[in-house]
């Protein structure tokens, strides 16, 4: 009799681990899911910032019409790209083409002083930076799920319940793993 | 990095583990000698809990009233606003309260339970002495003390270390005015006379030593988690140097901070009380670690 009870006991328990242990692996994976949603978030605050920016910069760098456009262009293209690797790729385009244009308004010391640009140069600053902690984030949220979809025991209920290892956030190109130090 | 993450949380529990075996040891000879068994031990324990609740409960508004410490927003300060929403996105918790506290001296601090009901305070000196990447190591740091949960931490060990406390001085009380009738009183022991005196004698050292080896304890819990919060703050940034660089320009000015009490200095990114931070070399009574170590561990990362 008290055996049966304890083989009850114990099956009990290996139940509810085995819950316990799923339901942590479905907040796991939604996480990493938020994660990688917040990074577009960023991407399209980047967007907004901008067009503020050409206005104000307008007005002062009239002979520069020529970097102006290719912010504007670069923006453009970043918008309608499709896929991770085209977007990292007009995303990168779209900061190099931002840089060239706050190296440019280095001669104008008007604009320099100009409040509003200053304040565009933190939020722009603010914005590159929260796109790369929101991608640094979705990438510790995949180191997370991935280290416990391939752990022991959890990796038993992982594969029964279809939890896969879900894929790093990558340079793909080469060009693209040299540093950008976004300093405006 | 990850190593001296681990290292310091699995610290910090081995010290709450002795903390807790300390508290039964009391528990039990205390209780023994003094007649009043387990009972002692349940009673403090209690009391401790409710009288810590309502500092735990009301806890940050007293604090940063007493810090005299105004909340602003967005448009008052955007790079503060930005660097902490950066904080936000990286760790993933929700963007705490913030509050500038008027004074010269560079300092910051962070109270609440959880991260939903959080708040960071940061001096005026701070926001001026500082530059963006060190300030933003400073908020990190701040901001890993709520997401590990640290105050929540603080006030259960404050409640363990009370606990001790209480009973060692129920213990002497009793054991001064009735340890004849105490022992005659616990008609459930019957040990005989030479084994009763030696839980008595233990229950006497204990009841000395133990609320000094609890304090000793929570302020060693206390340096591990700023250890903790210093490698967590530099896991969000991924940038050590920041923080090692935001610490030596904090701890080289020499500014005090006015509103800085003994009750709010363990809260503080580096010790307040001036006196407290130059002695904290090797002292085991220091709530933070010495900086230069502070500093060498971020830099070794």
């Amino acid at each position: 009799m008290s055996v049966l009870i304890i083989l009850i006991a114990v099956a009990g328990i290996l139940i509810l681990a085995v819950i316990l242990a799923y339901n942590n692996l479905v907040q796991l994976r939604n996480r990493v899911r938020n994660a990688w949603s917040q990074i577009d978030v960023q991407l399209k605050r980047r967007y907004d910032l901008i067009p503020n920016l050409i206005e104000t910069a307008k007005g002062y760098m009239q002979y520069e019409k020529e970097v102006l456009e290719n912010v504007t262009k670069a923006r453009s293209m970043a918008m309608q790209a499709q896929g991770p690797a085209e977007q990292a790729k007009a995303e990168n385009a779209l900061t190099q083409a931002l840089k060239s244009l706050f190296a440019v308004a280095e001669r104008y010391p008007d604009l320099k002083a100009n409040q509003n640009m200053l304040a565009l140069q933190e939020e722009l600053t603010s914005t590159e930076n929260r796109i790369s902690f929101a991608r640094q984030h979705y990438n510790d949220q995949v180191m997370t799920i991935n280290t416990a979809v391939e752990s022991f025991p959890t990796n038993i209920i992982a594969n029964t319940f279809g939890f896969k290892k879900e894929q790093f956030f990558e340079v793909a190109e080469e060009a693209e793993r040299k540093p950008v130090k976004v300093q405006f | 990095m990850y190593q001296q993450i681990a290292q310091n949380r699995r610290n910090s529990f081995f010290l709450i583990l002795i903390i807790l075996i300390l508290l039964l040891l009391c528990g039990y000879f205390i209780g023994e000698a003094a007649g009043f068994g387990l009972w002692g031990l349940f009673i403090s324990l209690a009391v401790s809990a409710l009288l810590i609740s309502f500092s735990f409960l009301g806890g940050d508004k007293a604090v940063l009233a007493a810090s005299l410490a105004h909340s602003i927003e967005k448009k008052d300060n955007p790079q503060l606003f930005n660097v902490a929403e950066e904080m936000s996105i990286a760790s993933g918790l929700p963007v705490p309260k913030i509050y500038i506290i008027d004074d010269t001296a560079p300092n910051a601090f962070a109270c609440g339970r959880n991260p939903e009901s959080a708040s960071i305070a940061v001096t005026s000196g701070l926001l001026s002495k500082l530059n963006r990447d060190e300030l933003q190591a400073v908020i990190s740091h701040e901001m890993s003390h709520i997401k590990n949960y640290d105050i929540l931490y603080a006030t259960l060990i404050a409640v363990l270390v009370g606990t001790v406390a209480l009973l060692c001085d129920f213990a002497w009380r009793s054991m001064r005015y009735g340890f004849i009738g105490g022992r005659r009183r616990s008609s459930g022991s019957s040990s005989s006379g030479p084994a009763v005196l030696i839980v008595f004698v233990i229950a006497i050292l204990l009841s000395i030593l133990a609320p000094l080896f609890a304090q000793m304890l929570r302020f060693a819990v206390s340096r591990q988690r700023e250890y903790l919060a210093d490698a967590s703050g530099a896991q969000l940034t991924r940038y050590p140097e920041a923080l090692a660089s935001a610490l030596e320009k904090i701890s080289q000015d020499k500014e005090v901070l006015e509103v800085a009490n003994r009750a709010t200095q363990h809260l503080y990114i580096v010790n307040p009380i001036k006196p407290f931070e130059t002695r904290a070399q090797n002292n085991i009574f220091s709530t933070h670690p010495p900086i230069e170590e502070r500093i060498r561990r971020l830099r070794q990362m």
